[in-house]
Formats: C-alpha cells, structure tokens, sequence
C-alpha cells in the first residue's frame, strides 16, 4: 500500500526503570517562582527530563508560563518559547512543520528534535481545545501536547475552567447564602475526547505526578512514537484546591484511588488502564469514597452530605455504568428503552 | 548606453504571464522557496493559498502546506515555524484578518519577519466581500510594515522586497501586503515573473540567527518583562521600525539593479504632480479612475495630480509632507472609516494631516474624504466631485473637513 503520511524519525526513548536510575541531569531547574507545592512545577521538571536536552518546549500562558519565565531568570536549560493562551496546538504544529521542512531541505542538521507544547486546564479544555484537536489530526508532524490540569485558572485567580469539578468554590463560582453550588458543569473528559476524536493519533494518556515515573515513561512513549499526541496531567494545586502544600502528593494518589482520577493509554488504538486505576478496575483495590478526597481540599468546603452524595454517585456511573469506566461517557446499555423484542 | 543593455539582458530571461494579483504573490512565494504556509479559507485573499496549493501538488514548490482550523491558528502556526528559522507566508481578510488579531500583535512583538497577503475586504456586519481597508488598518500600531499596491506587478516584486527588509536582522518585523479585494486579488494583468536567478541575487536565505529557537541555541523566548523591562523592549521594536526606511531604500535600490524595474520613490508615487496645483491621495487600486479622471480634468485645463500611498508603515512624514507642501490643497481619499477620530477623518487623511502640521512652510488645507467602501466602485464622476471641492480649498473657500463621496441620498 502507498504511503500517505511521512512521519520523521523520533528520539529513541526507552522507559525508565526505576527513580533511581532517572538521569541526574536536570533541564529545568532553579529561577521559577511557583507556589510551595506544586504540582505543576514538578510536572514540568519531570517532564523536562524525560524529553532530554535535544528538546524545543513551547508554553501556553498560564501559571507555568508566568511564573515560570520572569525575564532574565528563566528555569529552562532547553530552547522555550512563549506561545499564546489558545495556541498550545499551534505551536507544536509550527515547531514541528519548520523541523519537518528545514531539514528535508537541508537547511537545518537533520536530527530528531522532540517538540513538546504545554497548556493549563483553561489553555487546553477551554481555549486552546480546537486548535489540539486540529494538531493531532495532523499525523505527519511529530511533537507531544501536554496538558497540566490543575483544575482553575489559578494564574488569574483561581477561576473556574471547563475542567473544574463539579461544584468547587473558585472566585467565579463562590458559594452565597442563597445559592450555595454556583459552578454547575461537570469537569469537561478531555483525555477521552482527544482519545475517541482523532483515530490518526498515536498516543493519549492520563497522569498524575504522584506517580512521577510512570508520568515520565508516558510522556516518554509520546515522544517516541511518532506524530502528535497528548497527555493529560492532573496536578493538585494547593493555592486552587486550598489545602496545605504538604498534602499535594497525598492529594494525587486520593484523586486515583478515590477513582477520580482515571489513569489509562490509548497507544495505537490499544487502551490500557494503567498504575492503580489498572488495579481498582481489576477488583484488587477498592475504590475509597470520594468523601475522602473532598474534605481535604477547602475548593470543597461548603459541600452538604447531599452534595457529596452527588459528586460520589456521578464517580459511580462512571466507573459502572460509562461503555469504558473513566474513558468514554456512553452508557453500556440504553436504560429504559429495550431492545425490541422478537 | 552600457546600462541600458545589461537591463536588457536580464529582462530577456524574465517570462511574462497573465496573472491575477493573488497568483501573482503565490510566485513570489514560489521564487522566495517559502518554507512554511497555512492557509484558511475567506474571500477574497483565499486565491492566493489556492494557487499556492496548485503550486506543491504539481511538484513546483516544496513546502509545508498547512490548512489550518482557523485565522488565529493560522497565523500562530507560522509564528512559531518562523521563529525557529522557516521562512513563512500567510494572509487573510475582513473580518478573518480580526479573528487572528492575538497572534497578529505577539508577532512583532517577537521579532518574526512573516509576510502575510491581507486581500482588503470590509469587516462585518453586515457581510461584503469587497474592498475597504479597516482590516489592514487595524494592526497599525502594532509594528507591522503596511503596504499597499495597485497592481499585480507590484504585488509580486513587492512580496519579494517584503521578504528581504523584513528579515533583515536591523528589522525582524512583519510585514503585510494589502491587495484590494477583487479589484486586484481577482483581476488578472501581464505580469513580468523573474528568475530564479534574479531572486536568489536579490533574497537572501532567511537566517533567524541569535534569536533561533534550537537545541544549539537554548533560548527562552517571550519571557513576563513585566514593569521591569517591557519598556525597554518596546523601545528596540521602535527602533527596528524606525530602521525600515533606511532599509527599505536599499532593498529597492538593489531590485531596481537587479531586475532592472524602478519604483521611484519606495513610499509614495506621484502621477502628474509636476505642475499641479492641487493633488489627490489615496492607496491601492484607486489609482486606477483617478488617474482617468486626472487624465479627463487636465483635457479641461484643470491641473490636478494624485500621490499613491505605497507605504503606510512606516510612514513616511517628512518626506510626504515635503512633497505636499508644493500644491495649493490636498484631498484624500480614504477606503476606511475612524468613527469618532479627529473631524471624523478617514484613518489615512488623519495620518497626512498629522504629518503636514510640522512640515515647514504656510499651512495648505488637507481636506477627508471616504469613498468606495464595501466594495462600492469609485467613479471618475466620483473623482471630479473630490477634485472640486479641493479646488475651492485651494481657492481659500470653506470646505467640510471630511466628506462622504457617492453616497446614496
């Protein structure tokens, strides 16, 4: 069969093994300004490893592009360039397509460069979310979009964005005597949309940077594999999520095993769940209630016992009754509308 | 004389075809081997990323041939291609142009030398595919090099010296060339196309140098400056700007030794100004009733010449106002509209206005008019109507500052 879609060579990016044998080399490092805690931060410096020093990383605006970037006290040891709040998708494309053509040309020495742009919650699942959508339906252009969720525009903030849970107190959906849940939407499936919507992308996944190496090799396995791909990160954020900045580890592993937080891959159209979500839908762990992971985060604080009853039961018809638990939010069975019978 | 041959011999290995302007830019980007292009579709610029799509499928040009999702993905995609050495095409129109306007300020603001083609079209509502020049306009102050030509000729010589000043590493600011909608971007015309030869003489390759986003170069771009530096920063794309004149001479210098074609004065041309007494302005393919109607006025003793804008940034002030200082009054006519502006003046007849209080010399009258908007055709009647009311400014009779020319009562 002819070949339609060119794809470049990658960098070939083995997993890692283990903590201890994460090289020692560090490609974002000292001159940020981010808050104690968080998570973000730690996404970004992992990140930064995992892709290596023959790397261009381009950053949405947002909490790691304001603090991250004061001007003559950049963190980043490789190439980083500014792009705009909707363009994390625009620039990977850009980045990638004058690689692409400089070195076909012979106009640049021709080299596998990862290209990774990131974007924030509001970034990526608000503003940002068609021009992804467009970039990974471009196969032939190989970069990573990755997506730090800490769930608010905490940069401006913390206002509510498409990707805040239901009900949490931001400062544009704070609680008042009359209405106490003034944010209404459910956190917008953002992994699972980019997952189902574009059949030509190779790789999509879900992390957590509580669970730091298995966020590395995802990102790891986006590089390599060639064309563009995506990853969604949700970063607990101790500023947004109001809790005290020792507990954003703990924070992540709640959101997991609370199932929340769905960890899975699709890798060329195969989807696996992965880490502890692998093991609660495999019935080795159980689920804790959500409850748990609620009432540490002051976002939460005006939650009734019939709030929590609801964002609890909402977990529960993902994980029973969505055709993919966590994935994909058709129900297994159309309820009260029955097959005819024969 | 020697000078004259060696012209001769160059033309003689150009080819002539019959072009519309937006084809006539897609050569350009031919002849330039633009490394980088988007597209998205809106009339009437749209032609030029048809041709351009022509151009890779028949093997005639290699390039990343990009559609994109929308003006402003459109516009940051080539941003970012050129800010890591690709040298870039794009364009728009209307109301197109305005979806893109984020990405269209953080490119100067960044120091990338793209060339976009703006195929002038009036902003809705209510909806025209015809020509008025608000959507160029609107980035004036923005470090954009604006220019604006009449003819298809001109589009694609002009797309070549756009290449060469803007990145030229004095400049690294973009530029954008405005084509009247229809009347240019769809009108075909003889078009002399140079060769390759010719253009890798006069354009050198793009080099983004320092500024390169590279694993060799690790650069962090576009950092917060906040109160600390922006200023400073503004202060260098100032400077860039101010640059352009110097560099812009040169490179017309060097097509004119190269191609053997001279436009004069890069910033404005004159048509029969020699011994006017009054003279018209304006930018674009008005030129083409007005010089008619000069032509017609001068038959009736009537000695009127017109000054054809070319480029509106930078904008040349002193010399424009020098030049003007010789006629008894001025009228310009403006594609555009400013509501609420100085005497509720067109953009370009405040801008002239502006540049003619500080020139030496008694004060002429400088008189707005607006014409031609959404497309609306500007008639040689049309045209004697301006020249009239200019002759009574000249004569020392009150005139409205700003007029609205073929108007429906």
């Amino acid at each position: 069969m002819a070949t339609y879609i060119q794809i470049d060579p990658t960098q070939k990016l083995d997993p890692f093994k283990s903590v201890k044998k994460l090289p020692l080399e560090e490609y974002f490092t000292s001159g940020h300004r981010t808050c104690q805690g968080c998570e973000s931060a730690l996404l970004m410096k992992m990140m930064a490893k995992a892709a290596g020093p023959r790397s261009i990383i381009l950053g949405s605006t947002g909490c790691m592009y304001v603090a991250n970037t004061t001007y003559y006290s950049t963190a980043w040891v490789v190439p980083w360039m500014h792009t705009q709040l909707g363009s994390s998708g625009s620039a990977a494309l850009g980045t990638s397509a004058a690689l692409k053509v400089l070195m076909r040309k012979g106009k640049m020495k021709n080299e596998p460069i990862n290209v990774i742009a990131f974007c924030g919650d509001g970034g990526g699942a608000d503003m940002g979310v068609g021009a992804i959508s467009a970039t990974l339906t471009h196969a032939e252009y190989n970069s990573l979009i990755l997506m730090y969720d800490n769930e608010s525009y905490a940069n401006t903030d913390i206002q509510l964005s498409g990707s805040t849970p239901w009900g949490a107190n931001t400062t544009f959906s704070s609680p008042g005597s009359v209405k106490r849940i003034m944010h209404r939407r459910w956190k917008k499936n953002m992994a699972g949309m980019m997952a189902a919507g574009h059949p030509e992308c190779r790789y999509v996944a879900t992390i957590c940077m509580s669970y730091g190496l298995h966020g590395m090799n995802a990102m790891r396995k986006a590089l390599a594999i060639g064309g563009p791909t995506f990853i969604h990160s949700l970063d607990p954020c101790p500023k947004g999520w109001d809790y005290d900045p020792y507990l954003s580890h703990e924070m992540g592993e709640l959101a997991i095993n609370t199932g929340v937080w769905p960890l899975y891959e699709v890798e060329d159209r195969v989807l696996r769940l992965t880490g502890r979500t692998e093991q609660i839908a495999a019935g080795k762990i159980r689920r804790q209630p959500v409850r748990d992971y609620l009432l540490k985060q002051g976002r939460f604080a005006h939650f009734t016992n019939d709030d929590i009853d609801y964002f609890q039961s909402k977990i529960d018809e993902m994980w029973q009754k969505w055709l993919i638990p966590g994935v994909i939010p058709f129900f297994k069975d159309v309820e009260a509308d029955p097959p005819p019978s024969k | 004389m020697a000078t004259a041959t060696v012209v001769e011999e160059k033309r003689s290995t150009d080819k002539t075809a019959l072009i519309t302007g937006s084809e006539a830019i897609a050569v350009a980007c031919k002849l330039a081997d633009v490394d980088v292009i988007t597209a998205y579709p809106i009339r009437p610029y749209d032609t030029v990323m048809q041709y351009i799509c022509k151009l890779v499928a028949n093997g005639e040009m290699d390039c990343e041939y990009i559609v994109a999702e929308g003006e402003h993905s459109q516009f940051e995609i080539v941003k970012h291609a050129c800010a890591c050495g690709a040298r870039v095409f794009c364009g728009s129109s209307g109301v197109g142009w305005m979806y893109a306007m984020e990405a269209l300020t953080v490119t100067p603001a960044l120091r990338i030398p793209m060339v976009a083609m703006v195929g002038n079209r009036a902003l809705d509502d209510p909806g025209a595919f015809g020509v008025e020049h608000n959507d160029a306009l609107a980035v004036r102050d923005l470090g954009w090099q604006l220019v604006w030509v009449d003819s298809a000729q001109e589009a694609l010589d002009t797309a070549l010296i756009a290449y060469r000043v803007s990145e030229d590493r004095r400049i690294f600011l973009p530029c954008a060339i405005s084509c009247d909608g229809a009347f240019l971007t769809h009108s075909q015309a003889l078009v002399q196309i140079p060769s390759q030869e010719k253009v890798n003489e006069f354009l050198p390759r793009y080099n983004r140098a320092d500024l390169l986003l590279h694993p060799d170069n690790p650069i962090t771009v576009a950092p917060q400056g906040n109160e600390d530096w922006v200023m400073e920063i503004r202060r260098q794309n100032y400077a860039a700007m101010e640059r352009v004149s110097v560099v812009l001479k040169e490179a017309y210098a060097d097509f004119e030794r190269i191609f053997g074609r001279s436009y004069g004065n890069p910033f404005f041309e004159e048509y029969m100004t020699d011994d006017a007494d009054i003279v018209l302005m304006g930018m674009g393919t008005l030129s083409t009733p007005v010089r008619v109607a000069i032509r017609q006025m001068r038959n009736g003793g009537k000695k009127v010449g017109f000054v054809r804008m070319r480029w509106f940034r930078p904008f040349a002030a002193a010399e424009l106002a020098k030049s003007l200082s010789r006629f008894k009054a001025v009228g310009v006519i403006d594609r555009d509209y400013s509501f609420g502006s100085p005497y509720m003046s067109g953009v370009v007849t405040t801008e002239v206005r502006t540049a003619m209080y500080s020139a030496p010399g008694p004060k002429i009258p400088v008189l707005g008019f607006i014409a031609g908007l959404g497309g609306r055709e500007v008639t040689v009647p049309d045209v004697e109507t301006v020249a009239a009311s200019v002759y009574k400014a000249a004569e020392g009779k009150s005139q409205p500052l700003t007029q609205w020319i073929g108007l429906r009562e």
